[in-house]
């Protein structure tokens, strides 16, 4: 279980985190939207201590995460993201098995690239693409070798930041269903973040909505359209007049 | 006057900070070299990348700058009949200074550049945070093998730049100045003393240093897209030419005080 309880983040003058309670159920699968700039990535950066909170707590399994062993605790952790963040030096099955081949817990290459393969396959793709550099994917196939990645260690909470931003909408129902489908047969706890009302839909159990550093609204997905919350309900319909300043 | 002041001690506040900063970050590279995992074939990746592939710029700067130190030190020396002190100066010239400077330089515009950027990229598209999620330190990974292999290529590239200016200078003697091939290579060795190479050589080690630690450094503090990754390579370039200069003169000063 994930805890967070008055997490605050500013860079310089801007308060992007005010104080988020939220908490993240295990096995559960949670989407946090929000407007751009609202702060869902450092959210999700400070989670994993990419950015280090300038108050609050944040608890996993009830253990204090800055404290934490940082090897173990990572190693509880998948995450893709948003441009897929493959190191461009590597081949796809080198980034998918990134993790295997390094560390206490490091496979001989065989079966790294074995496990890779059988990663890759898991996200649609053929070995055809094993030996291929990031660049001469498509952004989608870069999104599936970033996921491949993500899942490759098999980790318990996996976090997705934006998976299906600029893919074409067919693309974008496919990362939807894959990502739906891997977090239900691998029992992972999983955590989105996205604007994208099509995959809220399609992956979240549950939805919180960040707005101005808080969470704004938090309840079950098929709940969301009957709640009241003005905001929640500009930002799912997608309207321009509201509550929530269409310039930010 | 009070806001010229509060200036000045906010930029010189500026600048020590940056200092000590790029201090403590040598310090953990250095730490991170004695201190497991070691990521041996990025260290050879990296070996190949700066030494090897570094060695035809290196070379050619080193075969015309030993020409052009020929020339100089024949016009010069033939305002006082010393035109025989070609071979020995031309050697002394490039092994303590030329050869380690040029090399270092060379190496600066093309090597701190590349890691800059490469780094660079790296932190700008997520990458260096998806290194740290895949339980791998961006400090072990990327700074060591780089700062590592570049300590370890720059005095080749110096011993291999020494060996090519003096060639340099030999060519030009003996086909432009008149000088006879046997005594030109005799008297370049009689007077070459194995400090002189050595020097070099430290020189170099400490150059190579400085070219990778200001590359991964920049590349590191690089932010804001593609025009961020630029401002970090010419950032990059730029510190490590005048590091260079003003080590090789704090080196001359320690291994040749008058």
């Amino acid at each position: 279980m994930i805890e967070l309880s008055g997490v605050h983040k500013a860079f310089g003058a801007k308060q992007v985190l005010r104080g988020i309670d939220l908490s993240v159920a295990t096995g559960e699968s949670l989407v946090v939207i929000g407007g751009s700039g609202s702060g869902k990535s450092v959210l999700l950066k400070c989670i994993l201590g990419l950015v280090a909170p300038d108050a609050g707590r944040i608890l996993l399994d009830g253990e204090d995460a800055g404290r934490a062993e940082r090897d173990a605790f990572l190693a509880r952790f998948g995450m893709l993201f948003q441009g897929g963040a493959l190191f461009d030096s590597l081949t796809v099955w080198q980034n998918v098995s990134f993790r295997l081949l390094r560390g206490p817990g490091k496979l001989s290459r065989v079966a790294a690239r074995d496990r890779a393969m059988e990663k890759l396959a898991r996200v649609g793709l053929g070995s055809e693409v094993a030996d291929l550099y990031p660049a001469q994917l498509s952004g989608g196939m870069q999104k599936r070798v970033g996921l491949a990645r993500a899942i490759a260690a098999e980790p318990e909470i996996i976090f997705f930041d934006e998976p299906t931003t600029g893919l074409d909408p067919i693309m974008a129902g496919v990362i939807n269903t894959l990502i739906r489908g891997i977090v239900t047969e691998m029992g992972a706890t999983a955590v989105t973040i996205t604007h994208d009302m099509t995959s809220v839909r399609a992956i979240a159990d549950r939805v919180a909505m960040l707005h101005e550093g808080v969470i704004r609204w938090v309840g079950p997905a098929a709940g969301m359209d009957e709640a009241d919350d003005p905001c929640l309900q500009q930002f799912i319909h997608g309207r321009a007049e509201g509550p929530i300043a269409s310039v930010r | 006057m009070i806001r010229v002041l509060a200036t000045t001690g906010r930029g010189t506040r500026g600048a020590l900070a940056s200092v000590g900063a790029v201090v403590r970050f040598a310090a953990a590279v250095l730490g991170h070299l004695f201190r497991p995992p070691f990521y041996m074939g990025e260290f050879a990746r990296q070996l190949l990348a700066i030494g090897w592939q570094s060695l035809p710029v290196v070379g050619l700067t080193a075969i015309f700058t030993g020409g052009a130190l020929a020339l100089q030190i024949y016009a010069g020396g033939a305002r006082f009949n010393a035109e025989a002190v070609v071979p020995s100066i031309v050697a002394i010239g490039i092994t303590r200074e030329l050869g380690p400077v040029m090399a270092g330089l060379m190496v600066a515009a093309r090597v701190a550049s590349s890691i800059a950027a490469e780094i660079g990229t790296m932190k700008v598209t997520e990458q260096i945070d998806a290194l740290v999620t895949l339980s791998t330190d961006p400090m072990k990974y990327l700074a060591v093998p780089r700062v590592l292999a570049a300590t370890l290529a720059v005095p080749a590239l110096v011993a291999v730049g020494d060996a090519l200016g003096i060639l340099g200078g030999w060519l030009v003697g003996i086909t432009r100045l008149g000088f006879d091939e046997t005594v030109y290579l005799r008297n370049t060795a009689d007077f070459l003393e194995t400090w002189d190479i050595l020097s070099g050589l430290i020189k170099g080690a400490v150059f190579g240093f400085l070219v990778a630690l200001m590359g991964c450094w920049h590349g590191l503090c690089s932010a804001g897209g593609a025009q961020g990754v630029g401002r970090a390579t010419k950032a990059a370039v730029v510190s490590a030419a005048v590091l260079i200069l003003a080590a090789n003169y704090l080196l001359t000063e320690l291994f040749f005080r008058a």
